[in-house]
């Protein structure tokens, strides 16, 4: 992933830091006062039960939920998303569970979707379909997984190249942190281990990247920093490094006060 | 048509290279795509085009006379201005069945206008401005309404009948003006006139659908509308957009319809509602949306106005046209099943 020319040089200053965050929907309280951080150029895994708000929070930072309380800030501006489009525009990009590509269209189609590059003026501007080609093959030569044909349809791609194209369009067009939702919870042995790899360079690239996942041999092997959320409160914080998968799950279930 | 063979735009070509399980870039042989069922519904409107050419050539060898294809042609131009529309709303997984009662009520208002003004720019624009009208109303129903594309239009359907037998009072309006009439009497050689304009609507549609911004947003929404609005599409926009473009040109129709029967009648024009389905269908646009093409769709329009001229030629019966039609439909949509 090398489009990226503004990425953050790896420092170890909070990109995103969110403040006693609480959403309710209607009488389910989804989110209590969370309060985390996120630092630059490195890989934050979000672990938790079903239901412990992972995913609530991660909506709350890309765009789709507005909390009821607390502030989230995200390089060190307080934000107010209230599209998926401001994330993006901020520099939050999300990699969806079903990872929202539309099958029916070829791999740089997917990967321009909605940022495709023109020339000529509005609105006679007609789609520069050879630079998009040929930045598309850029964009995945880089990719650990099989590399596909930018002009195939994404609907003859395996798991893993899929979810590579989608990790690949989040990475790029200078986002600042990316977000994967169960990158491989989809995936085989090997496709697993692609991905992996992928997402390491993410970061050496100097892109965050806060990752949900139920698996925690990945956490551990992947993560620099891990958060536990149980029953809409994030219990607790561990350097990677500091912490072994059993107190995790001690943490998940509630066995292990924070 | 220009690029039209690039890979990936024209869905049939694209088909030529196959991801193998590896990953890598697989070409098959010419002759195994022939063997290649879906290869045959991708281009069903082409080869059915050149079977009909063949049978009825040989069953009366004045088909393709000079004066017998610049009919066809000018016949076939409302259709495949009406399928050109209709194209791009089933692109997005909708449908519009609005578009021959629309059609027929900005006809109806073009021959009002044209007898109160006789000023046929002031009439044409009317039309114009009448179809635009109801495909806004149709597109503001089913995105903004979110009511289901099939009552929405249907409901249309039904509105603009009736607004057109209303400010008629039934009765059809002569128009008689000796441009208008050029229209559907002149040309350049075979091309009459409409089927020029047809043309030109063809070619600038083909370049929006594959060529902009936004005929990659429509092909999106059809594809996946999930998908779509994830990346920041306004999918609604998008469909509010296709049912105008679909109702701009049933006014363009109107215009083409009037000029050819030389005046302006408020019946209903269901058997082009049906064909510029059946048009959509035979060229190899999915129904469920996210896939198609421009072409295909005038490829079968063309098969559906040579279907109907042949016949006729041949001294069947006009009873069987719609039973003819009907039969090549289903056996195109049957074919379209196999499509990958």
């Amino acid at each position: 992933m090398t489009i990226d020319s503004t990425a953050t040089p790896r420092t170890a200053t909070d990109l995103l830091r969110v403040e006693d965050v609480s959403l309710s929907f209607g009488p389910v309280r989804a989110l209590r006062d969370v309060s985390l951080t996120l630092r630059r150029g490195e890989i934050t895994a979000l672990v938790g039960d079903n239901g412990a708000g992972k995913s609530t929070l991660v909506r709350c930072v890309s765009g789709i939920h507005r909390p009821n309380s607390g502030v989230i800030t995200f390089d060190d501006n307080v934000i107010h998303f209230h599209t998926p489009d401001d994330a993006r525009n901020a520099g939050i990009e999300t990699v969806h569970q079903n990872l929202a590509l539309v099958e029916d269209l070829t791999v740089w189609q997917n990967l321009f979707l909605n940022r495709e590059k023109v020339y000529g003026k509005r609105p006679f501007a007609l789609l520069n379909r050879r630079a998009m080609k040929r930045d598309a093959a850029q964009m995945v030569s880089t990719l650990a997984v099989n590399v596909p044909a930018v002009t195939s349809r994404v609907r003859r791609l395996s798991g893993g190249q899929r979810q590579a194209v989608a990790i690949c369009r989040a990475a790029s067009f200078s986002s600042k942190l990316v977000i994967m939702d169960e990158p491989t919870a989809a995936l085989g042995v090997q496709e697993t281990a692609k991905v992996e790899q992928l997402i390491r360079r993410l970061r050496n690239d100097g892109h965050a990247v806060l990752l949900i996942s139920h698996n925690f041999e990945q956490v551990l092997r992947l993560s620099d920093q891990v958060w536990v959320m149980r029953a809409g409160r994030c219990v607790g914080g561990r350097r990677t490094t500091e912490t072994t998968g059993e107190e995790i799950v001690g943490l998940i279930t509630g066995t292990i006060a924070a | 048509m220009t690029h039209v063979h690039t890979p990936a735009e024209g869905p049939p070509l694209d088909s030529a290279d196959a991801i193998s399980p590896q990953g890598g870039v697989l070409k098959e042989s010419p002759l195994a795509r022939l063997k290649d069922i879906g290869f045959w519904a991708e281009w069903a409107s082409l080869v059915g085009l050149i079977v009909l050419i063949i049978v009825f050539q040989s069953a009366d060898s004045t088909f393709l006379s000079t004066g017998n294809v610049e009919a066809m042609l000018t016949a076939s131009a409302i259709l495949i201005v009406l399928a050109v529309g209709q194209t791009f709303v089933i692109t997005t997984g909708g449908i519009d069945l609005s578009v021959a009662s629309v059609m027929t009520f900005a006809a109806v208002a073009f021959g009002l206008t044209y007898k109160h003004s006789s000023n046929l720019a002031l009439a044409c624009v009317i039309a114009l401005l009448a179809g635009l009208a109801f495909g806004v109303a149709n597109g503001l129903l089913v995105s903004q309404g979110k009511i289901t594309d099939f009552i929405a239009t249907l409901g249309t359907l039904s509105a603009a009948s009736g607004a057109a037998l209303i400010i008629s009072n039934g009765k059809p309006t002569t128009v008689i003006n000796s441009t208008l009439l050029k229209l559907s009497s002149g040309g350049i050689g075979v091309l009459g006139w409409s089927f020029i304009i047809a043309a030109v609507v063809a070619v600038i549609a083909h370049v929006v659908y594959f060529r902009t911004r936004f005929g990659t947003h429509v092909l999106a929404t059809g594809g996946s509308a999930e998908a779509a609005a994830a990346t920041g599409v306004r999918t609604g926009r998008v469909k509010l957009a296709v049912y105008t473009i679909a109702g701009l040109l049933a006014g363009l129709g109107a215009i083409l319809l009037v000029s050819r029967v030389g005046a302006a009648e408020p019946a209903a024009n269901t058997a082009y509602l049906l064909n510029s389905v059946a048009a959509v269908v035979l060229g190899g646009v999915s129904l469920v949306g996210g896939r198609g093409s421009i072409v295909g769709p005038v490829l079968g329009a063309l098969l559906l106005t040579a279907l109907t001229n042949g016949l006729t030629l041949l001294g069947v019966s006009q009873f069987y046209q719609p039973l003819s039609v009907g039969i090549v439909v289903i056996l195109a949509a049957l074919l379209s099943r196999f499509q990958k």
